[in-house]
């Protein structure tokens, strides 16, 4: 089954639509609850954005480079231009009943704090990232000793905006130390679907191509 | 001997100037003595009058109605003939059929400030009390002023929801006042190449206009129509340091370098050897043609009275506090008189304030002027907002 018919139905988008989004935008799309109000760090020229608007969800966006938010603004998206690492904090805290951070994290200068952030602003944060403990990474470093690069990942290491990056381990264990609650967590395979939902961490670790993980602030989400 | 030249005397129209004050060549609402402009000052504006234009027709819903506000030395002509130099109006690229603001879609509105010299009485209309011409005598007046005036004009058109207000520079101040005085009036702001606040180095370059104009012996201490002269020179040395915050160093340098005008050599004289001093003299002699001295005077103060913060407890959040009103906020990057940075202090307050924002910054090198020039992609980003505004308000069909 692929990933299109295992997220749907999505409310106010048909079946017929869902081939023009994003796998892992359908998946995050799915994980938001209709009618609430989200905010999408990095939201590159929008496509997440327009999504969630089409399912009835009150969306906004900050993106780094100039021509992202320029083409997101011309969509008609409430998009500003700014910087995760540095943005955030002008946000008050609970101002979203979502916050989204997509193949972003790994980009921040620093992401425990970005990741605070997103939890201070949000109730609750989908944050999704390359898993640098996939195989192919494992074995591109074991076997090549070379910096991996990958279909998704294609920039040599000396012009990688990347600097931050973790494996599903890693954030698992990062998530633990600053005390915040996984609610749902999906790897997602090289092809952008699910793997089982019942394979155990380090399978997860060694197969996932990224991980999507819904997070709340241990205790505090009613 | 050296030959000293200064701005070109200029074909002074005052008395169709003057004329055009009192009565202009646009649509009109006058406001009785039973119906006072109140005053930040204190003072009760009465009788006072609105010169304004519209285009475009007022839909059964009254949904579709769009305020333009008009920046400083600009006026109600967005979109014809004007009525003093004969030019297009000055948006023209902007407002039309098929145009961003799009005259098929909506019922565009555009006022003379109160202060100004084209029918909207100001300090060149003639005050009714004593029957002369108001001179120095006008009170002072401030950008929530001008907004309280623009809002009676809706009252007396029988509009109470705007689409969206919009403006550049001071146009885009008095668009962002409309928000923090009139919030739930206002469905979307969309705002240019302005700020909350005037900067120090935008009073300076004020401040150096005013003591241009009244440092000219002509300006007889603002009564110059008494006595038939305009300071023209004056107000001419006024708008050429003015015009030159409104470029960039970038746009003077491609439009102007160093080339010579109509000469291979210098002169070894003041005469306007450099193409970028007959192009400063040019924009100085036209202006003081169609404006008025103390108009400009009291409409550079209002600029510098300006601070929306100090109004809410000097905190900016607060004073866009639960807004519902829908934001675009615009600069441009070598805009260097209303800087990017202004425009991401407001955001950083409407982010605060949890207002639905959109912020773009456009590359242009064409200076604090760009907001009135073709700029394609800021004709994008408008188009798309209005629409988007258009669609949440439930704007459907065209028209009335």
């Amino acid at each position: 089954m692929s990933l299109q018919q295992q997220v749907l139905p999505l409310t106010g988008i048909g079946s017929q639509d869902t081939g023009q989004y994003r796998g892992d935008h359908l998946l995050v799309a799915k994980m938001v609850e209709h009618g609430s109000k989200v905010l999408d760090v990095g939201c590159g020229d929008g496509d997440l954005l327009q999504l969630l608007e089409a399912r009835g969800i009150d969306g906004r966006g900050i993106e780094l480079s100039r021509e992202g938010v320029n083409r997101c603004v011309a969509k008609g998206l409430a998009v500003v231009q700014g910087d995760a690492d540095t943005d955030l904090i002008n946000y008050p805290d609970d101002a979203f009943d979502y916050v989204i951070l997509s193949q972003t994290l790994q980009a921040t200068r620093q992401p425990r704090v970005v990741l605070e952030n997103l939890l201070r602003i949000g109730r609750r944060a989908i944050v999704s990232f390359p898993n640098f403990g996939f195989w192919k990474m494992r074995l591109q470093l074991l076997v090549g000793g070379h910096m991996p690069r990958t279909e998704n990942l294609p920039a040599t290491w000396y012009d990688t905006p990347n600097i931050h990056f973790c494996t599903i381990k890693d954030f698992v264990q990062l998530c633990d130390e600053i005390n915040v609650k996984m609610e749902r967590a999906v790897a997602l395979d090289l092809y952008g679907r699910p793997l089982r939902l019942n394979a155990p961490w380090w399978f997860w670790n060694m197969f996932g191509e990224q991980g999507v993980f819904l997070l709340s602030r241990a205790g505090k989400v009613r | 001997m050296v030959d000293v030249q200064s701005i070109p005397s200029p074909d002074i129209h005052s008395e169709e100037r003057a004329h055009e004050a009192d009565h202009p060549s646009s649509l009109l609402a006058a406001f009785g003595a039973d119906q006072p402009l109140r005053l930040d000052c204190g003072i009760d504006l009465k009788p006072f009058q609105i010169a304004y234009q519209t285009y475009g027709q007022l839909n059964a819903e009254r949904s579709n109605a769009i305020l333009i506000c008009h920046a400083l030395t600009l006026d109600q002509h967005v979109a014809n003939v004007h009525p003093l130099t004969g030019k297009p109006g000055w948006w023209e690229i902007m407002v039309g059929p098929g145009r961003p603001l799009d005259t098929e879609k909506y019922f565009i509105i555009c006022s003379n400030v109160i202060g100004g010299c084209m029918g909207s009485t100001g300090p060149a209309s003639t005050d009714p009390a004593t029957g002369k011409v108001w001179g120095l005598d006008f009170p002072i007046i401030t950008i929530p002023d001008m907004v309280r005036a623009q809002a009676m004009l809706l009252d007396r058109l029988g509009i109470e929801t705007l689409l969206c207000v919009t403006g550049g520079s001071m146009g885009g101040m008095q668009a962002l006042q409309w928000t923090a005085a009139y919030p739930n009036r206002v469905f979307s702001v969309l705002a240019v190449a302005c700020s909350t606040r005037h900067s120090a180095q935008n009073i300076a370059f004020h401040e150096l206009g005013r003591q241009a104009v009244m440092a000219d012996p002509d300006w007889h201490h603002g009564r110059y129509f008494e006595q038939g002269t305009h300071p023209h020179r004056g107000l001419g040395v006024a708008r050429m340091a003015g015009h030159i915050t409104y470029l960039s160093d970038a746009a003077l340098h491609r439009k102007f370098g160093r080339r010579m005008q109509d000469r291979e050599l210098p002169t070894f004289s003041f005469d306007a050897d450099f193409q970028v001093e007959s192009y400063l003299r040019y924009q100085g002699s036209s202006f003081v043609e169609r404006f008025d001295a103390n108009s400009y005077l009291y409409l550079t103060r209002a600029m510098d009275y300006f601070d929306i913060a100090a109004d809410h407890s000097g905190v900016l959040a607060q004073a866009f506090r639960g807004i519902r009103t829908r934001f675009c906020v615009v600069s441009f990057t070598s805009d260097w008189l209303f800087p990017t940075s202004e425009s991401r202090a407001l955001v950083h307050a409407l982010n605060a304030s949890s207002a639905r924002v959109s912020f773009a910054e456009i590359e242009t090198d064409r200076g604090h002027d760009a907001f009135l020039l073709d700029v394609p992609e800021f004709f994008d980003i408008s188009r798309a907002f209005l629409e988007s505004a258009g669609a949440a308000r439930g704007l459907t069909k065209t028209g009335g």
